[in-house]
């Protein structure tokens, strides 16, 4: 009995360790005074003057924008590759393929950064475009990263997934595009929305890649956040990076609660169904009724 | 006669995201290397041309001078060594401590495991730089926990704690500790627990279990969780540089100054080269084990 007790003391110990420092941003993000260690008593004076901070509303509004971007790509690029790698077993090159799906996912960002940067400065050179750096540049490396977890997420859904649907639609005389979009897509909606809201947050809390991929004028609110906190700790940076926390933990959980509740009825609904059309599915002849 | 020419739809569905790795994920690399072997030049882009054409003949200036730089400068080993070492050291942390806590959330009963699951989950989506930035708040001189420990005195004098190594230990398995995790727990899960009975039953002790069945069959599990830690972290570049002081030598951090500060694009290739070229065996090691779990599963 007593390796379970410390496995879970360590796992209690472990999810402080996790949340505490979070839990305790917040807390003195609320902190009236200027000297950030000194509790001043409670104020939302760092809030509203958020407000009044035009250059950290518009890098908000621009890390924003790309985030929205990067997780529509994401999701259609992680998704193609996934099928791919779960549904088509043998082709040139599959090796190599999958190698670079899962590749982005431990590579470091120094290294993504600076080779994005290099290949968009010879792109330039050679065909004209990018003329210039910013936000497209950036919704590129993070489309290109992103996906990688969006693969990860949807091909073990994929891998989940009854073939058999899929097989008798296929029997049945639909064109494999038809049943992708009316079949599989369906049954792994859930996966794609974690893989969006995934690539979303991703793409909101870069800093490497941005830093490097970025162009005059294209500053996200990781960069801008990075830049104010290099000498020490600001309190309207409290305030933004507590509202980034709350509004990401808010977004994630209800996602998590709303996909979890739509599996737990689509999971019901089939085996419904199951339970009432197998007495039908019976090959036999009917015998005549008199 | 023109159909055979037009793309398949399965031509189409590889393609699309083969390309785009292809153009946006390998060949940059091939483009660093290639700046690799130019000189640093006062101009945009401020690197010499490799590929020239002169006399009607291409000619190929290939410069290892800086791979001559890398090696001569002790700075850079060191960075190289220093990163490598620190992450080492981190991922076995968080092997430590992530071990018993997927451990655990794999033998809590189902209703639990989702709930334990969403909070490990939800740091990794929250931004790092967020969580790091937490952290300078409470390690610094005047900072919380320099202030409870002489609050309930057991220190006398605040603790350097911020700017040193320890800090960005802590920041990496901090940071790291949910990669760790997530893996561990989706392989543990998987076991089959009648193994166990059979050990038991069998006369082993909970402890001969543990080392003879659950941690060989967590392998692969293990594997991932340590190549996911280990290998973003030698290239590490916030933490060290929010959390770490002056001693703190790591690789990012100098691809970054040489970079940025320098503006010496040929000799940052270089070093992403080379350390591409460190971690290509980790990396190839993790793409197996990924490819493995691929074909494992039903």
């Amino acid at each position: 009995m007593k390796r379970w007790s410390f496995s879970n003391l360590m796992l209690w110990v472990g999810l402080a360790f996790i949340y505490l420092p979070m839990v305790i941003l917040v807390i003195y993000s609320f902190n009236d005074s200027r000297l950030v260690t000194v509790w001043g008593g409670w104020s939302v004076r760092w809030y509203a003057s958020l407000l009044d901070n035009r250059q950290l509303m518009g890098a908000v509004m621009r890390s924003l924008e790309i985030a929205l971007y990067t997780a529509i790509a994401a999701v259609a690029l992680g998704t193609l590759a996934a099928f791919v790698l779960t549904r088509i077993p043998r082709f040139r090159g599959r090796t190599l393929f999958g190698g670079m799906v899962t590749a982005p996912l431990v590579m470091p960002e120094v290294i993504t950064g600076l080779s994005l940067l290099l290949l968009f400065v010879a792109m330039a050179q050679l065909i004209g475009w990018p003329a210039e750096r910013g936000m497209t540049t950036i919704w590129i490396a993070h489309t290109t990263f992103s996906s990688a977890y969006v693969a990860v997420v949807v091909m073990s859904r994929l891998r989940e997934l009854d073939l058999s649907i899929e097989e008798a639609a296929m029997d049945l005389g639909a064109k494999p595009w038809k049943v992708f979009f009316l079949i599989t897509i369906p049954m792994i909606a859930p996966s794609l929305v974690a893989g969006g809201m995934l690539a979303f947050a991703l793409s909101l809390d870069d800093l490497v890649l941005a830093s490097f991929v970025s162009g005059p004028g294209a500053t996200t609110l990781p960069m801008e956040i990075f830049s104010a906190v290099r000498l020490g700790v600001k309190p309207d940076i409290n305030a933004i990076a507590s509202l980034i926390l709350l509004v990401i933990s808010l977004f994630t959980f209800l996602a998590w609660y709303f996909t979890r509740r739509a599996e737990d009825r689509r999971r019901r609904s089939i085996q419904q169904l199951l339970d009432e059309t197998r007495p039908e599915r019976d090959p036999r002849p009917q015998p005549e009724v008199a | 006669m023109l159909k055979r020419f037009l793309p398949t739809g399965r031509h189409v569905v590889i393609g699309i995201p083969f390309f785009w790795l292809l153009l946006f994920f390998l060949l940059p690399f091939v483009i660093v290397l290639k700046i690799s072997f130019a000189e640093a030049e006062v101009a945009i882009p401020p690197y010499t041309e490799i590929f020239v054409w002169a006399e009607n003949q291409l000619q190929i200036l290939l410069n290892l001078g800086n791979y001559v730089f890398l090696s001569e400068d002790e700075l850079y080993l060191l960075a190289y060594l220093s990163s490598l070492k620190i992450a080492l050291v981190s991922t076995l942390l968080c092997l430590l401590i992530g071990y018993p806590m997927a451990y655990a959330i794999a033998r809590a009963d189902k209703q639990a495991q989702t709930i334990l699951l969403m909070l490990i989950m939800m740091p990794t989506w929250t931004a790092i730089l967020i969580r790091v930035y937490a952290w300078m708040g409470i390690l610094s001189n005047n900072g919380l926990l320099n202030s409870v420990l002489m609050g309930i005195g057991l220190i006398d004098e605040p603790l350097q704690i911020l700017n040193t190594n320890l800090a960005v230990y802590i920041g990496i398995v901090y940071s790291y500790l949910p990669f760790m995790v997530l893996p561990l727990y989706a392989n543990l899960v998987k076991h089959d627990l009648s193994l166990l009975e059979a050990a038991a039953d069998l006369g082993a002790g909970r402890i001969a279990t543990f080392w003879k069945i659950t941690v060989p069959l967590s392998k692969s599990g293990i594997v991932a969780g340590c190549m996911l830690v280990f290998i973003p972290v030698v290239g590490e570049f916030v933490i060290p540089e929010l959390l770490g002081g002056p001693e703190t030598l790591m690789i990012g951090k100098v691809l970054w100054q040489e970079f940025f500060n320098n503006r010496d694009w040929p000799v940052a290739a270089s070093l992403a080269v080379v350390m591409l070229a460190i971690l290509l065996v980790p990396i190839i090691l993790f793409n197996r084990n990924q490819a493995k779990e691929l074909e494992d599963k039903p």
